[in-house]
């Protein structure tokens, strides 16, 4: 579960008051707001790289709101992808599970285990120049999901690819959601991505948030679920 | 809306085609012969060098018995080389330019890094003591350093810094250190720091991103920053003469030994050298080109 509550961030003249929202365990939350609203701010200081003046951000249950991104245990795809222009796809893939001192044949199972899943094996030896944008962006998603993140955070992951690309993306990413179980909040602009794959909607408007569960997260009542009752 | 609807909506009437053509050309003939008698200066400093070599070593030649191997033999730069006091300078000048690039790229990397990524109280002053090296006169920065080697716990090891060879690797750095962190500072700007917050989300420590994420793209600049302090080191001479003094086989290095064969009324020798030097800085520059990113400035 992804919880965010009486967030208050400031970034210069820029400020943000009083939000709140929660996606729940295995959701896929999708944050829309015009650009400049403040959505990547949100995201910055969920993953830990900003700093929050009050309010806490609960992830499974537990308040992360003082901890370092380290810890966080979040998977974190940026709009361009940010690849290591002088690690190979694979080191790449491997480093956070190198960092928590995974044997190194531990880490090559789990590196080939996730390109097969994002179709990416033949790309394992070569190094970011030259990899088209949707490549980049399966990259930066298996490196996110290395490690088996509880959560995962996309910021307009899928903008500067192609419409083909794009649907592909849309149903890989739908398709890791699935498989893996892992909480997501997603940035996007584009309301077909969003119809496609949020459970979970929620609208930055003028500092204040709107949130509003899809049919796509409904339980077996055909009843959306009270995110309250989701809390783990 | 057609064309005559256009027509009515423009303002004024446009220059005619050939003016603009005309005025075009001008503009970039302007720029080129402004921009060429710079870069003229410079060729011809360097031609004229080499046609003074040139004519020094026929004239050899001509008082030579056997004139095509005097050409060889006898010409100032050969001549140059072979002399003890040069090799000893030209030898001084390559130990004391690496060690002292060696010790500006060790300081400038946490520098540029510090300076480029964090936002902290004293930041702008801070960047303008930096500045300092490169806008002092250097025959200030050489004196200066003389000054605080007065001082404890500096003038505690004055006698074996002040007029040694340490003296010559401490003013070439004072100064090329400056120069580093700033190639350090524009090569870090240049590195998308999405990259290290990616690495800290993945469970980086600070100085694991750094290390596995920040300093391997940072490679290029580094071997700028070195070879760009490298040549200041090389070129440095105010600092030295005040700091190190001038004295042969001892504390001279290829500037030094410029200045000393100029004053002995060797103009053959002095431009000998001077031609190493060229040679040496044609070299680097030609290293930091191969190595060094064009996009920073340099």
């Amino acid at each position: 579960m992804i919880a965010v509550e009486g967030l208050c961030i400031r970034a210069g003249s820029f400020r943000l008051e009083d939000i709140s929202f929660q996606i729940p365990t295995g959701g896929y939350g999708v944050l829309m707001g015009k650009t400049g609203s403040g959505k990547t701010t949100i995201l910055e200081s969920i993953i830990g790289l900003r700093h929050v003046v009050a309010g806490r951000i609960l992830l499974c249950g537990r308040d992360v709101t003082r901890l370092k991104p380290a810890v966080r245990g979040i998977g974190y795809v940026p709009q361009d992808g940010a690849m290591f222009s002088k690690m190979t796809v694979a080191e790449q893939m491997g480093l956070a599970l190198t960092i928590r001192r995974v044997p190194d044949a531990a880490v090559k199972l789990r590196v080939r285990e996730l390109a097969e899943l994002l179709g990416i094996t033949h790309l394992l030896e070569r190094r970011p120049q030259g990899l088209s944008g949707g490549e980049r962006q399966r990259v930066a998603l298996g490196r996110a999901l290395s490690f088996r993140p509880g959560v995962l955070c996309l910021d307009e992951p899928l903008s500067a690819l192609d419409e083909e690309t794009r649907a592909q993306m849309c149903s890989l990413l739908d398709d890791i959601r699935q498989r893996t179980g892992v909480t997501t909040l997603h940035i996007t602009h584009n309301t077909h991505e969003a119809d496609t794959l949020a459970d979970c909607m929620i609208r930055l408007k003028d500092g204040q948030v709107h949130r509003q569960l899809l049919p796509r997260a409904a339980d077996d009542t055909g009843q959306p679920i009270p995110a309250a009752s989701q809390a783990s | 809306m057609n064309a005559a609807d256009a027509a009515q909506y423009e303002l004024g009437r446009p220059r005619s085609a050939r003016s603009i053509a005309l005025s075009d050309t001008c503009f970039y003939l302007a720029l080129t012969i402004i921009g060429a008698t710079y870069v003229l200066l410079v060729i011809a400093m360097l031609v004229a060098d080499a046609a003074y070599m040139i004519r020094q070593s026929i004239r050899a030649a001509d008082q030579a018995a056997d004139p095509t191997w005097a050409m060889l033999t006898a010409n100032p730069i050969v001549v140059a080389l072979a002399d003890p006091k040069i090799q000893y300078s030209i030898w001084l000048s390559m130990i004391s330019c690496t060690l002292s690039a060696i010790l500006s790229v060790a300081v400038a990397v946490p520098l540029g890094y510090l300076m480029s990524r964090h936002r902290f109280f004293g930041r702008r002053l801070l960047d303008a003591i930096l500045d300092i090296p490169i806008v002092l006169p250097p025959l200030v920065v050489g004196l200066s350093l003389l000054i605080l080697f007065q001082f404890p716990p500096f003038n505690w090891f004055a006698r074996s810094i002040v007029y040694q060879v340490p003296a010559v690797i401490l003013a070439q750095f004072a100064v090329a250190g400056a120069f580093a962190v700033r190639t350090m500072k524009a090569t870090f700007d240049h590195i998308d720091p999405r990259c290290e917050q990616v690495a800290l989300s993945l469970g980086c420590s600070r100085a694991q991103a750094f290390g596995w994420v920040v300093l391997p793209e940072a490679g290029r600049g580094m071997m700028t920053a070195f070879t760009l302090a490298w040549a200041r080191s090389l070129g440095e001479f105010g600092p030295l003469l005040i700091f190190a003094g001038a004295t042969r086989m001892k504390t001279e290095v290829l500037s030094t030994t410029v200045f000393l064969e100029m004053n002995v009324g060797n103009l053959e020798a002095a431009v000998a050298v001077s031609l190493i030097m060229v040679a040496a800085a044609v070299v680097v520059l030609v290293v930091a080109r191969l190595f060094g990113s064009r996009d920073m400035g340099l």
